[in-house]
């Protein structure tokens, strides 16, 4: 009993302010903005709107290209720096840093890097090759790809880490006495013991993900470039135009593919 | 020696992630004219590529006693973005490490249920609270002000689990011998909890103080008066024509960030990797 009235603040706070209005928002997904009981008429017309699958689409295949992109460039800094003691530490912390930069500040950066006579084209034309209108083409999708792996480096290298620092030396010193190279080390004992963490760093990461529109709306503002238009770009214009109904409809569906994921999250903790 | 090699590509990708930094204040430190010379191509749209230089040519505190003296607006988004970023937290502190002890420490009727419904809760990205928020908001009249943003993330449960996961490190028979001695909840809490504890606390406050400082989302949808407005949002409103304010005031944003990572890099690491060790 005593351990719930500590709770009780934060759980009062979290059930007036997430789950009765969320609770509402379920409601409001099956109404008219006028209130009138519409059963699945706003899921049908969400799941028929352009604009929603493109913005799904765009979200779904930035997380496909991002997400093993991050997971395998963070897995192969955290394995090399664990071999490096010394020199690790400091690197470890350059990593973080762009954890520490706020968006508005590199914001500025981004934009002389990959305007149209900024320093990407330039180092293009200097190697000869052909510049690109970055912000205004499909590369804007490379941009916000970049800026994710960017930014997120450190936090995965941090998380697989933890993850090798769970490995016991022993298992290792004795593939070494039997003889096992490196990369066999690597395939037969590292990679095994890493699959439980593989699942949590990659729901994080996927979590992150969403983290991405900030970049995206602060470099190109409400209408970007179409390959980078996010569900978070919708959901805007949608709250503009105070389509409620549209909204909460969305915010149902994107909970739910949201709440299997986590399930799975806990599944592979409670493995461990 | 293999081992050596690895450092050129470990050292390149720190070298990128870092370059940020230098390159903001190497920005600010130079003059009009160079910054008009250097970012010609954007801003004029000039023939050509912008340059840049590692150092400025003649390095000047020009733009920073222009921002400090000529950009009042500079200071109330600053003052904004302090007020935000702190009430957050202090609200986090207050109702976030007693709810992460309780979770922790105590076995009642439910507990499990509620940390699986605290943990789906912290995953929840903004585009599925968006219209909650703005219902409840709408409901208790706070819209369009600072309370509006303060509230619904002073409750977030993110600092709850990081909490709770330190505190569930601390070894049981601490807490009982505290018990014989004959402290009571509260003291056993505050006593032995929080000092021991500490590192969850600063690691979900760090963490807290990098997301908060950099809050786009929340008052882009709910703060309609501009004067309300942190810096994040101000910043990038500043026109390239303007380079050397919005580099100055880049970098001035940049600094809080940094003071708080440069002190708290190892709560950070902590926190971080809260989420990857097993209870």
């Amino acid at each position: 009993m005593t351990g719930f009235l500590f709770l009780l603040p934060s759980l009062a706070g979290v059930v007036v302010f997430i789950l009765l209005p969320f609770a509402d928002v379920v409601r409001r997904s099956f109404t008219s903005v006028l209130g009138a009981f519409v059963g699945l008429a706003n899921y049908r017309t969400v799941f028929s709107n352009s604009a929603f699958l493109r913005a799904a689409w765009n979200t779904l295949r930035f997380t496909a290209v991002c997400i093993p992109l991050l997971l395998l460039l963070s897995l192969a800094a955290a394995v090399c720096l664990q071999r490096l003691p010394k020199a690790g530490k400091v690197l470890k912390s350059a990593y973080l840093v762009p954890m520490a930069i706020p968006v508005a500040s590199v914001v500025l950066l981004w934009k002389l890097v990959f305007l149209r006579g900024g320093i990407l084209n330039g180092l293009l034309a200097w190697a000869g090759k052909a510049p690109t209108d970055w912000m205004n083409t499909d590369g804007a999708f490379f941009v916000l790809v970049f800026s994710y792996l960017w930014k997120n480096l450190g936090y995965d290298v941090i998380l697989w880490l933890a993850g090798l620092a769970g490995i016991s030396p022993e298992i290792y010193e004795a593939a070494r006495v039997d003889g096992a190279g490196e990369w066999r080390i690597f395939a037969s004992i590292t990679m095994p013991n890493l699959l439980p963490s593989l699942y949590t760093i990659a729901v994080l990461s996927f979590l992150n993900s969403f983290k991405a529109f900030r970049e995206a709306y602060l470099v190109a503002g409400d209408y970007p470039h179409e390959s980078i238009y996010l569900l978070q770009h919708l959901f805007n214009n949608w709250f503009r135009d105070l389509a409620l109904d549209k909204m909460a409809a969305a915010a149902v569906v994107t909970a739910a593919v949201i709440l299997a994921l986590v399930l799975v999250l806990q599944r592979a903790w409670e493995r461990e | 020696m293999k081992k050596k090699i690895l450092l050129i590509p470990l050292g390149a990708l720190a070298l990128l992630c870092c370059f940020p930094i230098l390159f903001l204040c190497t920005g600010m430190l130079m003059d009009k004219g160079e910054l008009k010379e250097c970012l010609g191509p954007v801003l004029q749209g000039t023939e050509g590529y912008v340059s840049w230089r590692l150092v400025p040519r003649f390095p000047t505190l020009q733009n920073v006693v222009e921002l400090l003296l000529d950009s009042p607006e500079f200071f109330v988004m600053f003052w904004n973005s302090v007020r935000m970023t702190a009430g957050i937290l202090a609200g986090q502190l207050l109702v976030g490490v007693p709810a992460a002890w309780g979770l922790a420490r105590y076995r009642f009727r439910g507990r499990k249920l509620l940390y699986t419904l605290y943990i789906i809760l912290m995953m929840m990205p903004f585009q599925v609270r968006m219209l909650s928020d703005y219902l409840v908001l709408d409901r208790l009249h706070i819209l369009d002000s600072h309370l509006g943003i303060i509230l619904p993330a002073a409750f977030s449960t993110f600092p709850v689990f990081i909490m709770y996961r330190f505190f569930g490190g601390i070894p049981e028979a601490v807490i009982e011998s505290a018990r014989l001695d004959g402290a009571n909840a509260l003291q056993i809490f505050g006593y032995i909890g929080v000092p021991l504890g500490a590192g969850g606390i600063v690691s979900a406050m760090v963490l807290g103080f990098l997301e908060y400082w950099n809050l786009i989302e929340q008052p882009l949808t709910f703060l309609k008066d501009k004067t309300l407005w942190p810096l994040s949002l101000y910043l990038p409103n500043i026109g390239l024509e303007r380079a050397g304010t919005a580099f100055a005031s880049s970098a001035a944003a940049l600094l809080p960030a940094v003071f708080v990572f440069l002190l708290g890099q190892d709560y950070l690491e902590q926190g971080i990797a809260a989420a990857a060790v097993k209870e």
